[in-house]
């Protein structure tokens, strides 16, 4: 069973009118095997920290969010850029096209980016996203969940997913977590909270860890 | 085991793009083309919330030159468009001057990779290992057609004339 979530998945309304038929195989080439450097681009200081864009501290539970990218031979991934997005505490995005009724933050971008080091470990401070509704189907609501964009060494390792956090009451009733078929690697795309990383007095920690294929992998359909 | 991939959704446009990210060269540079293109659904409606990468060999033909990024990231504005300002790429190990293309979208939840080839490459797309393996209407989706000041090439996720994705 593939870890990855069909294109087609009429539980995801968006993907009806979005989702290829063929997808076609490849030998892969230099194109596929090579991928962006992009490690020279200019990351600002505080990239890593969201909770550092206003003029003060956001609202919301702060938190360490850290983990490792690997590939699925177990080897780190160094210097591969990450980049995060996500709601505010309240579970609203500073997006135009956000419309829940709830408030927006003015110390709260939801947007943060940094390299992960020689070990392939990255480190985010940022706070808990809240859950929000959307308009899949009646009631519907997202668990709380952090965007995540992952480059690799290679453009078949390029991946976009989103990290959920342990346990949250709305994964059985959600279409684009139940999406991905497989449990075990559903547990995958969760977080897990991490007592050794947790700073006292200050902030709760969760570790989440990457893995991004191999070059040889199986092809994703 | 690898870490399942989920949908960029809605709101990717506050997190991914860059100031300069279409600009894989800057303006002014010598031989600067623009590739652009809408990204269309099944029913030809213009995909307002899409984001198009791109990865390409220098005109050399090699990936490893620093000073080229060869590396393009563009969201798509209300009408589905989308431009990315580089250099034509050079002919590597066999195969035809190409841009290999990553689509995101909210309603994706993979996303899709294809190919731009070139309307002006006649000779070499017709010797093109991966041109060649398609059928005629598959082949005629990967070929960007020339402009005055660059190449054109619609994405269209779904439909007839389907764009020839490749799973990588």
């Amino acid at each position: 069973m593939s870890s990855h979530p069909p294109l087609d998945w009429p539980d995801y309304k968006s993907t009806r009118l979005r989702h290829p038929h063929h997808i076609r195989p490849l030998t892969l080439t230099e194109t596929e095997l090579t991928s962006p450097r992009l490690g020279d681009r200019l990351l600002g200081p505080h990239d890593h920290d969201l909770t550092a864009h206003g003029a003060a501290e956001p609202l919301g539970e702060r938190i360490i969010v850290h983990g490792q990218v690997r590939d699925d031979g177990g080897r780190p991934v160094p210097e591969t850029l990450v980049e995060v997005w996500q709601a505010n505490s309240c579970g609203r995005y500073r997006h135009a096209g956000d419309q829940h009724p709830a408030p927006l933050d003015p110390n709260f971008e939801g947007v943060g980016r940094c390299l992960t080091d020689r070990e392939g470990r990255y480190r985010f401070i940022t706070i808990k996203p809240g859950a929000y509704p959307w308009g899949n189907h009646p009631n519907a609501w997202r668990p709380q969940h952090i965007h995540f964009s992952v480059f690799g060494r290679t453009l078949t390792q390029r991946l976009v997913t989103q990290m959920y956090f342990p346990g949250d009451p709305l994964f059985e009733y959600d279409p684009i977590f139940n999406a991905v078929r497989d449990p075990e690697a559903r547990e995958r795309m969760v977080c897990a909270f991490d007592l050794s990383t947790t700073k006292p007095d200050w902030a709760l920690a969760y570790r989440f860890d990457i893995v991004l294929c191999g070059h040889d992998a199986t092809p994703f359909e | 085991m690898i870490t399942p991939a989920q949908t960029v959704g809605p709101y990717f446009s506050i997190g991914l793009p860059w100031p300069d990210g279409p600009d894989v060269v800057p303006a002014g540079t010598d031989g600067a083309v623009w590739l652009r293109g809408r990204v269309l659904d099944g029913e030809r409606e213009p995909i307002p919330d899409a984001l198009i990468e791109t990865w390409q060999a220098g005109p050399d033909g090699r990936f490893d030159t620093p000073e080229f990024r060869g590396f393009g990231r563009c969201p798509t504005d209300d009408d589905g468009n989308w431009a990315i300002r580089t250099l034509k790429p050079g002919a590597a190990g066999g195969q035809a001057p190409h841009v290999a293309v990553s689509v995101f979208a909210r309603g994706l939840l993979h996303h899709v990779v294809t190919r731009i080839y070139f309307a002006d490459e006649a000779e070499a797309n017709a010797a093109d290992p991966v041109l060649t393996g398609l059928d005629e209407a598959a082949r005629a989706t990967l070929v960007a057609a020339r402009e005055d000041d660059g190449y054109r090439f619609d994405v269209r996720l779904q439909g007839p004339d389907e764009t020839a994705f490749f799973a990588i």
